[in-house]
């Protein structure tokens, strides 16, 4: 079995208001060390099977297209313990392809 | 004319929107299961209010796999009308069929009330009965409200006039104290660039009928009937 886990988390330059009131609650706690909480989500996939290369690719689509929305959030994937950053790189790349002509017409 | 009003799991202001269709303006109206991949050769499709899918992941994420989408965005993309309404408009967003996306209101707060709302301008099959800088009492109900875009989206938005609604004080001012819910330059609704799909947060159709406190809201309805379909002689 292949176990694949997932974390949601809000992007840097969006607000957070969970996290900001998490940091609050924790504030009002008497810790005063907390710089800043943030808020995602946790998401545990089980896959039949133990071919790993064989699903990283599908696994990658779950989480572009439907776990997390790349306007507001970021991913990790991490597939039987170890973290997917082959997929991570390929993703990012095929993002920048994305916003490259919009940001083009938005100018014109 | 004929219009289609979506069902989701969740949905809970499918019957006000179907009420104001029928009753209200005399229309043709069908509710349209999600799970139906026909939409009865409507000519206007409306994505209601509600908790599609109980809100799960995001909200309008898991409703923007339905059956149903595949022709609610055929129909777009072949310029019919299409509307989404507080949780519709979350969906459009999440489908790709509007830019942006709702995001949880910075004060954490579910906001129900009836707030000021201005139409930024009537150049719109949508907006057509108004005037600009008309401000309408609209009600919202939402928790995540908050429209949030990157700011080349947001430039472009503005510069190609599909922002159609943005919250203001009663005097027409977008002040902070009159954003309900956070939302990036007061977006309230926008269009699609083509300018036939449109998403906002408050509700017209629960502002369709005097006896609901305010009329504001069938402007929006009798716009689309003045330009896509048979104009309605309306004594408001």
């Amino acid at each position: 079995m292949i176990r694949a886990q997932v974390i949601v988390r809000p992007r840097a330059s969006i607000f957070d208001p969970q996290g900001d009131a998490v940091s609050r609650a924790i504030q009002h706690l008497g810790v005063s060390k907390l710089k800043q909480a943030h808020v995602g989500k946790f998401i545990e996939l089980e896959l039949d099977g133990d071919d790993v290369e064989a699903v990283r690719g599908q696994l990658e689509t779950i989480c572009q297209d439907l776990l997390s929305n790349p306007v507001i959030e970021d991913y990790t994937l991490t597939i039987n313990g170890h973290e997917d950053l082959k997929g991570l790189a390929a993703s990012a790349a095929k993002l920048a392809k994305k916003s490259a002509p919009k940001a083009k017409k938005a100018k014109a | 004319m004929r219009w289609a009003v979506i069902q989701f799991p969740g949905s809970n202001c499918d019957q006000d929107v179907f009420h104001v269709l029928k009753n209200v303006l005399a229309q043709e109206v069908d509710y349209i299961w999600h799970k139906n991949s026909s939409l009865n050769g409507a000519e206007a499709i409306v994505v209601p209010g509600g908790f599609s899918y109980g809100d799960y992941l995001r909200c309008g994420a898991i409703a923007r796999f339905s059956p149903i989408m595949s022709a609610v965005k055929e129909a777009a993309t072949a310029g019919k009308t299409v509307l989404g309404i507080c949780n519709g408009f979350q969906i459009l967003c999440e489908a790709g069929l509007l830019p942006g996306v709702l995001v949880r209101n910075t004060s954490l707060h579910f906001r129900c009330e009836t707030v000021p709302v201005r139409v930024e301008h009537p150049a719109s099959r949508f907006t057509s009965e108004y005037l600009t800088g008309q401000v309408l009492r609209l009600p919202i109900a939402h928790g995540e409200g908050h429209y949030v875009a990157d700011e080349a989206t947001l430039d472009s938005l503005f510069l190609h006039k599909q922002v159609l609604f943005t919250y203001s004080d009663l005097q027409g001012r977008n002040t902070q104290g009159a954003n309900p819910n956070g939302s990036q330059r007061h977006i309230a609704g926008i269009t699609n660039r083509a300018g036939n799909v449109l998403g906002l947060m408050p509700h017209p159709e629960r502002a369709s009928e005097k006896i609901l406190g305010s009329t504001d809201g069938l402007g929006l309805f009798t716009s689309i009937l003045a330009n896509v379909g048979t104009p309605v002689a309306q004594a408001a």
